[in-house]
């Protein structure tokens, strides 16, 4: 994990941190673990960005009723994010349209930009964590 | 592992926290408390009742930061403080209190 071993020499440096996530919310664990992750990592004071793109966008829509797969929904728990300070967070635009959401339909306040703003995103960032 | 309260079995985990978050009443945080040595005052069931409304809300036990922030939001400055939560539950506000208030051990906490 180079990411962490840069973090440990570089002590007291505030890094850009892009935590992207790409999948739907249930089906896999990805979406859970990164939530997981980005809740753990809050404790580091990092300069922590979240990202949805594709399919990660349906894991803010609000109205998700998980009683059919008998699984906790986590929805209600990205609306703590804003107590961990961790308040800028975006969804891609064309990934947003694609699949008929409005950002009326996000649990949480989020950036709305374009695909090539997200790229800009991506590149300006110090760590990246896909999930 | 399971605690007994009134003939009835409460699963929990190897550090005492319950397993089933619905299965708390308050006489299960007595009892809890109880093992932990923690005399419970109206302070006490505050903190607890708070951490069971957070919960509630957000699907998570907090982080003890995030924790002391939100209750200095809610209940004041004088009690937001790790201070006055320590006093309350000496062996952390997050760890400690979340037991008692029968949520898991909160995210991120070793």
């Amino acid at each position: 994990m180079p990411e962490i071993e840069a973090l440990e020499n570089t002590s007291g440096v505030i890094k850009k941190f892009l935590y992207l996530n790409s999948k739907a919310p249930y089906g896999t664990v990805y979406a859970l673990e990164v939530l997981e992750m980005i809740l753990i990592s809050a404790a580091f004071e990092q300069d922590v960005h979240v990202a949805f793109v594709d399919d990660g966008v349906y894991q803010i829509k609000k109205g998700q009723d998980t009683k059919g797969i008998e699984m906790k929904s986590f929805l209600p728990t990205y609306r703590a994010l804003e107590g961990y300070d961790i308040e800028k967070l975006y969804v891609e635009k064309e990934s947003m349209e694609e699949r008929g959401l409005t950002v009326e339909d996000f649990i949480v306040p989020v950036t709305v930009v374009n695909r090539l703003t997200m790229s800009d995103l991506i590149h300006s960032m110090d760590v990246v964590l896909g999930g | 592992m399971a605690y007994e309260l009134n003939g009835k079995k409460i699963e929990h985990d190897e550090e005492g926290y319950i397993a089933d978050v619905n299965g708390w009443t308050e006489d299960v945080a007595k009892m809890i408390a109880d093992v932990e040595g923690i005399d419970m005052t109206s302070e006490h069931w505050e903190v607890i009742h708070f951490l069971r409304e957070y919960y509630n809300e957000y699907q998570i036990a907090p982080a003890v930061r995030v924790l002391t922030k939100a209750v200095a939001k809610k209940l004041g400055p004088e009690k937001g403080n790790n201070k006055y939560l320590y006093e309350l539950f000496p062996y952390g506000p997050g760890k400690q209190a979340c037991k008692i208030a029968g949520l898991p051990k909160p995210t991120g906490c070793v």
